[in-house]
């Protein structure tokens, strides 16, 4: 016999989660299924969890959340050769009982919810891979086939939540995939330590964090960001650009790690520590215009399938959350109502969305990805003239103040021309608009 | 038929890392497994369960959050599953708990008489190869080890007929129910469950059972009633002195004799002078 839930989620990361455990809260018939040995055993994220989503789900998550530090401190860096000039924010407001942002270990926090949702009555179901989704003559989406035998499960309606690559929406003609250049290849590695040096390297105490967000010669022109992370006791280090840049062959993931753990001004920060764990992940970069269709007759697609990546401000945990959540109230709110689960009820999903920070975030910075990727002096031209800039202006060498200006003026036009200048601010500008 | 496999979560060994700082075992973020070794046991329960329609339970003992490979287990296919939990457990070795898994498996032939109990060879944790035996004296069932095949099952005359891998080769040994089988590695692969299987799985009530339950005598579980004393657990040290090469001149095993006792001398003399007291004592 086969068995029919009120929804299947498709993936146990934090959209699908959200998903689940929302539907499960409020007494639906849900099941989640997942791919890996145990929830969290295939995901990879650089590890900053924002509390606000996580809290509208689970008001009281910091009971028992194995989260690792709270985040007192962001630094932003831009790495010239061998050198970085940058900002700092610190505040001891972050220091509250409910602090807005931790370092996580992913796997940990995967586990944690998945505890959470068998509390409330959700069904999850791992080490099964859903194949495709079944569809009634009419084309609506009425359950899903599982690799196993007997695999055929039905539903009211399937939530995906199956990771960036959307196999499922791909395999469903739902999607296309993915744009080399609207997809991040991101590697990283956790670096076990001992926490008494953290703390004294980042100038910490007890469970306080630092986060630095790193730009720069170091990504070798191509675009992208790289990272630093403050755990308990490991420091997460990472870099990622994009696919269509790594395509090009001129550095390879690895090699690019690999230099930027020696850069001389990150070196210090993780010397003696010990490699413990080595992952890569793909990431969504596209931004709003790479948004695919979200939803259709009997289903929906939320977090990193849906494209719901802000690159610009390293979210993506709390969109996904978020975007489960609200996947999740729709199909309360349409049963709620007795009403069934075609495109057209289903479009209360989209509105929700477009209501949210994630679509309004998203547009704010749609012209974003395309500027980025064509123009390439962002990450080579300008960390370059910036932090010789700077290296010039702070070295007291008895020149004059107003030639030191002129020699700088003079090396930013020759590198870029007064219109190339011009052209770039109004990029810049247009891109975060 | 009544099967009952005896399986044990264990750390997965692939998987743990030493802590730097203090050398202790890191199982934080080590995944827990189902001892490798009890898979082909399982594997070959459930064949026999298609073969034949046995009913299958899973015996675990361990903390509460061995649950996770019970589970496992029913999602293979397994019919019933027993956790053995208790605090009174906890410190038990060999003897102590294949006594426990022992009472917990008469317990089990209360309601329904065990025919064939299948353990693993041994664990990847504590590589001891104990508990299965243990458990066949205790019970006073037939101990059929390192079994590559089952040939035959006959259930109307009780017997059965294995392969069992041996120094020698291979023998074939035939034998009465009940019995005890622990199968070797390698023998047969195990199956990707059924989807109603990780159904029943996920809502399986588990039967958990404490040591009052089983009415095992306190005094042979837990440490108490395990004689096995862990003394040190150290960290190896990697040898700092390098291998000496010795040579003789050459090549008659006598002198080849003569310039390693030569050497052990030369490098031990007080081992020579012992050796001389000794044999002067008629020692």
């Amino acid at each position: 016999m086969v068995e029919k839930f009120d929804a299947i989620v498709i993936g146990a990361g934090p959209s699908g989660n959200a998903a689940t455990y929302t539907l499960a809260k409020q007494g639906l018939k849900v099941l989640q299924l997942e791919r890996g040995e145990y929830a969290g055993a295939k995901n990879v994220q650089g590890g900053i969890m924002y509390a606000h989503e996580l809290e509208k789900i689970i008001p009281d998550f910091r009971d028992d959340c194995p989260t690792e530090r709270h985040i007192i401190e962001q630094r932003i860096w831009l790495l010239g050769d061998d050198n970085y000039i940058g900002t700092n924010y610190r505040s001891e407001a972050y220091n509250s009982d409910t602090p807005n942002r931790y370092t996580i270990i992913r796997a940990n926090i995967d586990k944690w919810f998945a505890e959470k949702i068998r509390a409330v009555g959700g069904l999850q179901i791992c080490e099964t891979t859903v194949t495709e989704l079944i569809r009634d003559p009419s084309g609506k989406v009425i359950g899903v086939r599982t690799d196993r035998e007997g695999g055929e499960i039905h539903a009211d309606v399937v939530i995906m939540a199956d990771g960036v690559n959307a196999l499922l929406a791909r395999r469903s003609g739902y999607q296309k995939e993915a744009a080399p250049e609207n997809v991040a290849l991101a590697v990283k590695e956790i670096l076990f330590i001992d926490p008494e040096l953290i703390q004294q390297r980042f100038g910490i105490k007890d469970d306080e964090g630092v986060v630095i967000e790193i730009m720069g010669k170091v990504t070798k022109g191509m675009v992208g960001t790289a990272f630093l992370y403050t755990n308990k006791e490991s420091l997460t280090i990472g870099i990622g650009c994009l696919v269509s840049d790594f395509k090009k062959g001129d550095c390879p993931p690895y090699k690019m790690l690999e230099d930027l753990k020696n850069h001389p001004v990150i070196k210090p920060l993780i010397e003696g520590a010990e490699m413990k764990e080595y992952c890569a992940h793909l990431i969504p970069e596209g931004g709003f215009k790479a948004i695919p269709q979200l939803y259709g007759d009997g289903w929906m697609v939320v977090g990193d399938a849906a494209h719901f990546n802000n690159a610009a401000h390293r979210e993506g945990s709390n969109l996904a959350m978020a975007s489960g959540r609200m996947a999740a109230e729709t199909v309360i709110e349409l049963k709620a109502a007795g009403k069934d689960f075609s495109a057209g009820n289903l479009a209360g999903y989209k509105a929700k969305l477009d209501e949210s920070f994630i679509i309004k975030d998203l547009k704010k910075y749609r012209e974003l990805p395309g500027i980025m990727h064509s123009n390439k002096q962002f990450f080579g031209a300008y960390p370059d003239e910036i932090t010789q800039a700077a290296h010039n202006w702070f070295t007291v060498d008895s020149v004059d103040k107003r030639t030191k200006e002129k020699a700088i003026m003079k090396s930013f036009v020759k590198r870029r021309s007064v219109f190339g200048l011009v052209g770039d601010a109004i990029k810049l500008v247009r891109a975060m608009r | 038929m009544h099967i009952v496999v005896c399986i044990k979560q264990v750390p997965d060994s692939a998987q743990i890392r030493i802590h730097p700082v203090t050398n202790t075992i890191m199982r934080q973020g080590v995944p827990a497994i189902i001892n490798p070794f009890d898979l082909f046991s399982l594997e070959e329960a459930l064949r026999l369960k298609d073969k034949v329609g046995a009913r299958v339970t899973v015996l675990t003992m361990g903390p509460p959050m061995a649950e996770a490979s019970l589970r496992k287990a029913l999602s293979l296919g397994a019919d019933d599953a027993v956790l053995l939990t208790d605090r009174k457990f906890a410190g038990s070795d060999t003897l102590a708990t294949s006594y426990a898994l022992t009472s917990a498996i008469l317990k089990l032939s209360e309601e329904d008489p065990v025919d064939i109990v299948f353990c693993g060879k041994q664990t990847v944790d504590g590589d001891t190869a104990q508990v299965g035996p243990g458990i066949a004296t205790r019970l006073g069932f037939e101990q059929l080890t390192y079994i590559t095949r089952i040939e035959e099952l006959n259930e109307s005359a009780k017997e059965i007929v294995v392969q069992r891998r041996s120094e020698g080769g291979v023998q074939v040994l035939k034998t009465r129910l009940p019995c005890m089988i622990t199968m070797l590695e390698g023998t047969n692969t195990m199956r990707f469950g059924k989807m109603d299987d990780m159904f029943r799985a996920a809502r399986y009530e588990l039967k958990t059972w404490s040591r009052d339950f089983t009415g095992a005598e306190e005094a042979k579980v837990g440490l108490k009633g395990s004689p096995t004393v862990v003394s040190k657990v150290f960290v190896p040290k990697p040898r700092a002195e390098k291998a000496k090469m010795i040579t003789a001149d050459g090549s008659s095993p006598d002198a080849l004799a003569a310039a390693a006792l030569d050497a052990i001398f030369a490098a031990q003399p007080k081992l020579a002078d012992d050796l001389l007291a000794r044999a002067a004592a008629g020692l």
